[in-house]
Parts: structure tokens; C-alpha cells; sequence
């Protein structure tokens, strides 16, 4: 056994380290001069990242809080909801009786809301925005993005976006309410529904945005891995977050934009009256002057986002977990190749897909097959990644704090969604499931709870590098408890309503004999989702405390970690290493090697040691 | 793989591009970045072309390509198939070719050819623009065409024309195409001649109505009256419907979408041209990328109009 290494970061960084001169002519930082430039106009990439995850919360406790008004209306339709009136002003009516009601366009506007803001704004933004940004000149040795101005426009696009649909909710004939996938007709007349109005105009006029603000993010996530690693960084020794990144980013640039030709159509034929979505189209008995147009083209061009979107959703959580997971297993990810290769494979398949979200919308059954056959071939990469992280805790020697829990929670979650996926990635059995609560519990599990266990992992992991302080340990192992029993709690009953052929985006049961005895159901997935927004609530706070109050970090490494970002000073400046970058001279998951507990990336290998990664 | 560190490793490291450090494509982080924009610039095109397949194969029928494109400025109604076009294509892959010669000048560290080149490229563009601007005035304002009514339809069955005075007039086969022609667009003189050197019987009327021979709408087209002499409808008494919706307003979108990139191009082309004149990559270290860069998009845009060309012309 060689011997134990001793290393001292600043001595190696100095000594090994590569002088780009970034600190010469450096008289004032001039994108760091005044309060505006840093804090709101900041070019530096973990000021951007705090904005995504910031702004990313303040999404997140809307699209729950929504998630809660609907669900306490198909929990407790007979209650009276007047009480919120002063919040919901007239979407509830109020009928002679004294009892007020949830509008029903409103409830359908809240549906969609809720689908749109979580997808996109939290799971996508506030995700992969965040780390991203944080992380990848972080962990590959950059001083920042390569184009921190692109950097800067993708949130401002961003911030944008949410501004546009913030007023959405805000506007008399609702926000819009025809799902968030925006299917036309519902999407493409504006006299389909009250939604359909100003809501839908708004809401494609803020996703434009929104894709804008992808793309320039993306464009810059992949260029900044390719191009400014530290020496040494080849794409093997890169950690396993850069690798999901990385990909995450090549798949949005390549599917984002098929969504932009969909929207753009769309939006012709809402102003202009096209006909690319429209045919034979009657409303109140009146036919309207449109034909030879196609629904299902705008669900092929949606969806061909739409699928790659789920994936770059789940990615980076996949990504954060197999970091936090090694590091706190204080062993090296199993199987770190077969990682990154079934990365790449769930990013290709995720392309050829889409259509198994259209089984039941009149596309050929013979193609269907075609879909069904690479849909349920994703399984296999997906079961390669969850043995990995199970064969990485075996043995280990785990530390349970919060990041540790919810990457282990994530992978439960993973397991449970995943393989209601398989059911429903069967064409013949999507008869039956398609459009019930079993598709709401499946990817409610795989890719809402899972996502969100990703990035509160990362951020119970990473806060000490983005604040210089801990997370309060105590709320964030009640927070992670609440959560991961109340998902449960939530979505496990969800199968056997679905199962039973319940709808989703019913307003109410109380009409139908076959689905009313799921009353009781429902009341208690109702209280469990109650319950869990609080929990949530609580994170928050301990999440805005801790930045003030939390526990001072002490060390540059308090969690012992491999990667590079922990060789920065506990509050990185601009350019992130005072001095000269580190090089790299080994894989990211050199942990329990030859009697030692972790040996950092820019650490030279011993005489004699073989390199860890193969 | 063992590997030990030693001064091998160092020099094993310093030849392999991927291992860190320094670009492995050798590219600039803004060539690369144009690269990737234009990948996925090629994939929002690709949507609108497949929209555009997915709409035309479900039709019945789609107009063609020679008999919609064939006019000509200044030949009036001669029948001269895809000719413009061709002049526009010519005309903006040459421009491609002026915009390679200004990048190999930026390499050269040649000012003046810089400038040269990028003001042909310019003049390329402008003029591609100028001749979209005439083709769609004269389907717009000439031909009645709009994204909303398509008059370039063709005939489903056989049939007969009919005369002004009701009488069977020239024989037709099915996939025929036709034009059907606006009574507006022929106001101011000349229109009755127009209609005559056309081939088609002399249409007076003037007002909306159903005449012996043909069907005037509100919007004023003319639609022709024919007797079927195939088919299930054969006997039947017809007027020529208009063709697919789809036609018009795909046409106008994707040409327009692409005109769009073209217009920026040439916007982004002159702002680079005023600072190759300034002097400013004179001192740059990175010379005349910024040329290079939007010569780039200028090739992607001209690569993009080739399959337009394919599927919206030749197709």
C-alpha cells in the first residue's frame, strides 16, 4: 500500500498550478464595481446561479401553493372555499347558500399554471439553471463562463419570461388554461375558453422567452466544458455533474428549438388565422373558416421537446446525486464509465420517443411500435445508473446528512417512477392508463419528486459553497422526512385510483358513480400534499436563515470532496482562484484509495499509484 | 491502464487536445458558440420543414411548383418556370462565395479586401431580399394569393370548361392546374387582354354573382365553371375550388422565416463591415474572427435556402 498522501492546496495549487495572468491588469474589477453589477447586472457565474435558484424557489412556492388550492378542491369538493376569496378574488363564487367555489376555468388555469411554472421555471431554470452555473467553471477549473454577457442575458431572458407569466395570472379572463402542453384547439382559438384569450397569449409570448434564455445558457454550459477545462481535466476525469450538464445542455439545444417552429406556428394561427393546427372547426354551432390543418402536428413538434425535456429535467439530478452520493459514501461511484455512457444513451433515445405521449391521439399503432420498443429500451441505461448508486452505498461509509438523504430518497423515487414508466411505455396497456392518475402518480415520482430530491440535495450540498454557511441540519432531516413519506403519501394512492380508470384534470368526481368512492382517497392525498407544503415552507426558511444565520463554514473542504470548487476560498472572488487554477492529475472520485480517506483532483499521483479511473 | 506521473505523462498530455487546458477543437469559444447556435437554428428550420411535409402529403392535392413560380419582372405574364428562383439562388450562393473570399482577405490581414468582399456579400443579400420582396408582392398583390386563400389549385377529376354563353369549351385532365384569377387584379385597363393572352376565355363580369361560366365570390375571384366527365361526379356542373390553404401560408412563413435570417444577416454584415472600416480588428488579437464568425451564419443561412428551394420549388 503506498503511503498516505499529504497535500496542502494552496502549496500544489501554486506549484502545479497554470497562470493564465487573470489577476494581471486587473486595476478594479470592472464588472464588479458597484452594487448593480454585482449583485443585479452580475457577469460572474455563481452570482447567476444564485439568481436561477432564487428565483427558481419563488416559482416553486407558487406552482405548489397551486398545486395545494386544486387539490383542496378534489379533496373537499363540498367545502367552501370562501376563505380565499381575498387571494382569489372572482374565481370563487360565492352562491346564495354562502358557500364559495373554485371557478372551473380557474381550476383549469391553476392545472395548467402549476404544470408550466414546475416543468419549466423550477425543474428547468431553477435546476439546471442553477447548477450548472455554479458548478461547471467550478468543477472543470474555469475563472467563469466562456461568455459571461451571454451568461447574464439567459437569466435576464429568464427573469423576463417569469415576469411575462407572473402578469399572466393577473390578467380578468384568467391565465390560460388548456393544459401545459398547449394543445391546440384550445391553444390556437382564442374564443375556446377564457384562458384561451390574453392568458395564452402571454404564456407563449413568456415560453419564448424562456427558450431564448435556454439556448443562450446551453450554447455557453457546452462551450465552456469543451473549451476551458484546466489542464489535465480531460472528459474522463470530469465529475459525474459536468457529464449531466454538459449533456443536459446538448439535449435542450436540440430540442428547444423544435419547440419554438411549434409555438411559432401556433402563434399564426391565433393572430393571423392559419390554418397549421386547425380543420372543420365548430364553436357554438358556428363553423369556422379553417382547414387542412393538423392537431397532431403540434403534438409532434411539442413533444419532440416535450420528451428530451423530461431528461433534462432528471439529468442534472442525476448528475447531483452521483457527486453528493460518492462523496458522502466516502467511496468512489460504481461503475463511473458505464455513468456517463448511460448518460449519453438516455440522451439519444430521449430523441426517438416522443410519440409514446401520443398512443391514444390517432397515431399509427404500427409506428406506435417503433416507440414502444425504444421507450421501453431506456430502462436499461436507467437500471445501469440505479445499480451503480445502489452498488456505490453498499459498503460505504456513509455519512446520513440531508444531501445524503435525499440523494438516497432520489433513488428510490427513480426506482418507484421508473418502473410505472414501463407500464406505461406499452402501447396496449396505455389504453387503459392513458389520461388517469396512474400517468399523474408516474411522472409525478420519476420526475417532479425525483428532480426536486436532485436539486435539494445539491443545494443542502453545495449551500456551503455558495454562502460560506450550513444549512440547519435538524429542519433539513425534518424536511426530508415529511417529503419523502409524504410523496408517498401523495402519488403511491394515485396508481390505484388510476388503475381504477379515474381521469386526471377532472374538476370534480361527485357526477360519476364509477369514481365517487375515491372520495376518501382523495381527502387524504389532499391532507398528505398540505402537509408536504408546509415541509416545504420550512426548507425555505431554513434556506433564507441559514444564508444569515446558519453555521459558519470553517475549512475551504468541509465535506472532504474531490472535486475542485472546494479548493476556492470559502467566498470565491470573481475568477473564482486567487492565485493560479489547479491542475487536475486524477478522476473526481479518488475515495478510500491506498489508506486514504479522499484524494483531491489536484493531487499528482504517487509514485507507483494507478489512476483510479478505469 | 496504469499511469504513473513522469515526464512522459506530461508530454503524452500536452499532445492530446481533449485533456484540458486548451481548446480541443481548436476553435475559439465564439466560432464554437455560432456553431452551436446554428445547430440549433438548423433544428427550428427542420421543425417547419417537417410541418411543412407532414401538412403537404396529408393534402389531396398541392399546386405545382412551375406553374405558381413562373413569372418574371418586366416579361409580364410570360410563362418563364422557376427562372426568377434560379437568378435568387444564384444570386445568394454567390454571395456565399464573395463572403469566403472576405474571410480568407481577414486572414490575410487585408483590409481592403475585407471591406470589398463584405460589401458584395451585402449587395448580395440586399438584392436576394429586393427579388423575395417581388415575388411575394406579385403573388400578394397580383395573383390575390394570401396565407389565408390559396388560388393556385389542381383539378381532382376530368372535365370540360365552360363558355360564357354555357357552351362546352376545351377539355381538361385531372391534375390540371389553374390560377384562379381576381376581378381586382385585372382593374386599370389592360386586364381583359391579360386574361386572353392566358389561354382562358375573356371573363367581363365585374361583379360577385353566379354567371353561365364561372362563380364570382364576394373577394372577387373567378372561379371557373366545368362539367366532370370522370368519376363517381361525372354530369356534374362544377366551379374550380380554391387548392390547399396550407400552400399560401407555409409559403409566406417559411420563406418569410428565412428572409427574417437573411435580413439579420445583412444588419450584423454591415454593423461588422463599419468596424472592419474603423479599423478595431486591426488591434484585436483575434484579428477579423468577428468576420469569420458571421460568414459562418451567412453560409448556414444560404445552406438553409437550398432545402427551401428543394422542397418549396422543386418538390
Amino acid at each position: 500500500m503506498a503511503e498516505v498522501i499529504k497535500y496542502e492546496p494552496e502549496v500544489l495549487i501554486e506549484e502545479q498550478g497554470f497562470d493564465d495572468h487573470f489577476h494581471e491588469h486587473h486595476h478594479g474589477d470592472k464588472y464588479q464595481s458597484n452594487f448593480i453589477t454585482t449583485y443585479i447586472f452580475s457577469q460572474d457565474h455563481k452570482i447567476i446561479a444564485r439568481q436561477f435558484l432564487i428565483t427558481g424557489i419563488f416559482w416553486a412556492i407558487i406552482g405548489a401553493a397551486m398545486s395545494v388550492i386544486f387539490r383542496l378542491q378534489l379533496g373537499f369538493p363540498e367545502e367552501s372555499m370562501a376563505w380565499l376569496k381575498p387571494i382569489l378574488g372572482q374565481w370563487i363564487t360565492i352562491g346564495d347558500d354562502g358557500v364559495g367555489h373554485l371557478s372551473q376555468d380557474f381550476y383549469y388555469a391553476l392545472v395548467t399554471m402549476h404544470g408550466t411554472i414546475i416543468v419549466f421555471f423550477v425543474l428547468t431554470a431553477g435546476l439546471s439553471g442553477t447548477f450548472s452555473n455554479l458548478l461547471i467553471p467550478l468543477q472543470i477549473g474555469a475563472r467563469d463562463m466562456a461568455s459571461p454577457f451571454l451568461n447574464m442575458l439567459s437569466y435576464w431572458f429568464f427573469f423576463l419570461a417569469s415576469v411575462v407569466m407572473f402578469l399572466s395570472l393577473f390578467v380578468s379572463t384568467g391565465p390560460f388554461a388548456g393544459g401545459w402542453t398547449a394543445y391546440p384547439p384550445l391553444s390556437a382559438l382564442p374564443q375556446a375558453s377564457s384562458g384561451s384569450g390574453t392568458g395564452m397569449t402571454l404564456w407563449l409570448v413568456s415560453l419564448v422567452f424562456f427558450v431564448v434564455s435556454v439556448l443562450l445558457g446551453g450554447i455557453n454550459y457546452i462551450t465552456t466544458v469543451l473549451n476551458l477545462r484546466t489542464k489535465g481535466m480531460s472528459l474522463w476525469r470530469m465529475p459525474l455533474t459536468i457529464w449531466a450538464f454538459l449533456v443536459t445542455a446538448i439535449i435542450g439545444l436540440l430540442s428547444f428549438p423544435v419547440l419554438v417552429s411549434g409555438f411559432l406556428l401556433l402563434m399564426f394561427d391565433r393572430i393571423l388565422g392559419t390554418s397549421f393546427y386547425l380543420s372543420d372547426i365548430y364553436i357554438a354551432g358556428q363553423a369556422l373558416d379553417y382547414s387542412g390543418g393538423s392537431p397532431i402536428l403540434y403534438q409532434h413538434l411539442f413533444w419532440f421537446l416535450g420528451h428530451p425535456e423530461v431528461y433534462i429535467i432528471i439529468l442534472p439530478a442525476m448528475g447531483i446525486v452521483s457527486e453528493v452520493m460518492s462523496v458522502h459514501a466516502r467511496k468512489p461511484i460504481f461503475g463511473y464509465r458505464a455513468m456517463v455512457l448511460s448518460i449519453l444513451a438516455i440522451a439519444f433515445l430521449s430523441f426517438i420517443v416522443w410519440a409514446h405521449h401520443m398512443f391514444m391521439a390517432g397515431v399509427n399503432p404500427f409506428i406506435s411500435n417503433f416507440f414502444v420498443l425504444f421507450t421501453l429500451i431506456i430502462a436499461v441505461p436507467s437500471a445501469v445508473k440505479v445499480f451503480n448508486w445502489i452498488a456505490t452505498l453498499y459498503g460505504g461509509n456513509l455519512r446520513l446528512n440531508t444531501p445524503m438523504l435525499f440523494s438516497i430518497g432520489f433513488v428510490s423515487m427513480f426506482i418507484s417512477g421508473g418502473l410505472t414508466g414501463i407500464f406505461l411505455g406499452n402501447s396496449a396497456i396505455d389504453i387503459q392508463m392513458h389520461d388517469t392518475y396512474f400517468v399523474v402518480a408516474h411522472f409525478h415520482i420519476v420526475m417532479g419528486v425525483a428532480a426536486f430530491f436532485g436539486m435539494f440535495a445539491g443545494i443542502y450540498h453545495w449551500f456551503p459553497k455558495m454562502f460560506g454557511r450550513f444549512m440547519n441540519e435538524t429542519m433539513g432531516k425534518v424536511h426530508f422526512w415529511f417529503t419523502m413519506i409524504g410523496a408517498y403519501a401523495i402519488f403511491w394512492p394515485m396508481h390505484y385510483i388510476g388503475m381504477a380508470g379515474v381521469p386526471r384534470r377532472y374538476y370534480s368526481f361527485d357526477q360519476f358513480d364509477a369514481f365517487r368512492h375515491f372520495a376518501v382517497m382523495n381527502k387524504f392525498i389532499t391532507i398528505s400534499a398540505i402537509i408536504v407544503f408546509f415541509v416545504q415552507l420550512l426548507f425555505v426558511f431554513n434556506f433564507f436563515y441559514s444564508i444569515w444565520k446558519g453555521k459558519k463554514v470553517k475549512t475551504k473542504n468541509p465535506w472532504g470532496a474531490n472535486t475542485l470548487e472546494w479548493t476556492t476560498p470559502i467566498h470565491p472572488p470573481h475568477g473564482n482562484w486567487p492565485g493560479k487554477i489547479p491542475t487536475v492529475h486524477r478522476w473526481a472520485y479518488d475515495y478510500a484509495k491506498d489508506g486514504n480517506e479522499f484524494i483531491p483532483q489536484y493531487v499528482p499521483l504517487a509514485e507507483g499509484e494507478e489512476a483510479g479511473d478505469h | 491502464m496504469a499511469e504513473t506521473i513522469s515526464s512522459t505523462e506530461v508530454v503524452e498530455q500536452d499532445n492530446n487536445l481533449w485533456s484540458g487546458g486548451k481548446p480541443p477543437m481548436k476553435a475559439s469559444y465564439g466560432k464554437l458558440m455560432m456553431w452551436y447556435f446554428l445547430l440549433s437554428d438548423a433544428f427550428t428550420f427542420a421543425g417547419f420543414l417537417i410541418g411543412y411535409g407532414a401538412l403537404r402529403f396529408s393534402m389531396p392535392n398541392w399546386p405545382v411548383p412551375e406553374k405558381v413560380f413562373n413569372k418574371f419582372p418586366f416579361t409580364g405574364e410570360a410563362n418563364l418556370p422557376l427562372i426568377f428562383v434560379t437568378f435568387m439562388t444564384f444570386v445568394l450562393l454567390a454571395s456565399s462565395f464573395t463572403m469566403m473570399r472576405a474571410v480568407q482577405e481577414g486572414h490575410n490581414e487585408n483590409r481592403k479586401g475585407v471591406i470589398n468582399w463584405m460589401l458584395l456579400t451585402i449587395i448580395g443579400g440586399f438584392t436576394f431580399l429586393g427579388c423575395q420582396a417581388w415575388e411575394w408582392t406579385t403573388l400578394i398583390a397580383k395573383e390575390y394569393t394570401s396565407i389565408h386563400v390559396n388560388p393556385f389549385g389542381r383539378m381532382t377529376e376530368d372535365g370540360i370548361f365552360l363558355n360564357a354563353d354555357g357552351s362546352e369549351g376545351e377539355a381538361f385532365e385531372a391534375g390540371y392546374s389553374y390560377l384562379i384569377h381576381n376581378i381586382n387584379a385585372h382593374e386599370g385597363g389592360h386586364g381583359e387582354e391579360a386574361t386572353a393572352d392566358h389561354g382562358e376565355a375573356a371573363v367581363s363580369h365585374s361583379h360577385p354573382g353566379d354567371y353561365p361560366d364561372a362563380l364570382i365570390d364576394e373577394d372577387g375571384y373567378i372561379h371557373r365553371k366545368f362539367k366532370v366527365t370522370s368519376g363517381v361526379d361525372a354530369g356534374q356542373v362544377k366551379s374550380a375550388p380554391f387548392g390547399p390553404k396550407a400552400f399560401g401560408a407555409l409559403f409566406f412563413f417559411i420563406t418569410g422565416f428565412h428572409g427574417f435570417h437573411v435580413f439579420s444577416g445583412v444588419l450584423f454584415l454591415t454593423i461588422i463591415l463599419i468596424n472592419v472600416i474603423s479599423g478595431i480588428y486591426v488591434a484585436r488579437k483575434n484579428g477579423y474572427e468577428m468576420v469569420e464568425k458571421i460568414g459562418l451564419y451567412w453560409h448556414f443561412v444560404d445552406l438553409v435556402w437550398v432545402f427551401v428551394f428543394l422542397v418549396y420549388y422543386l418538390l
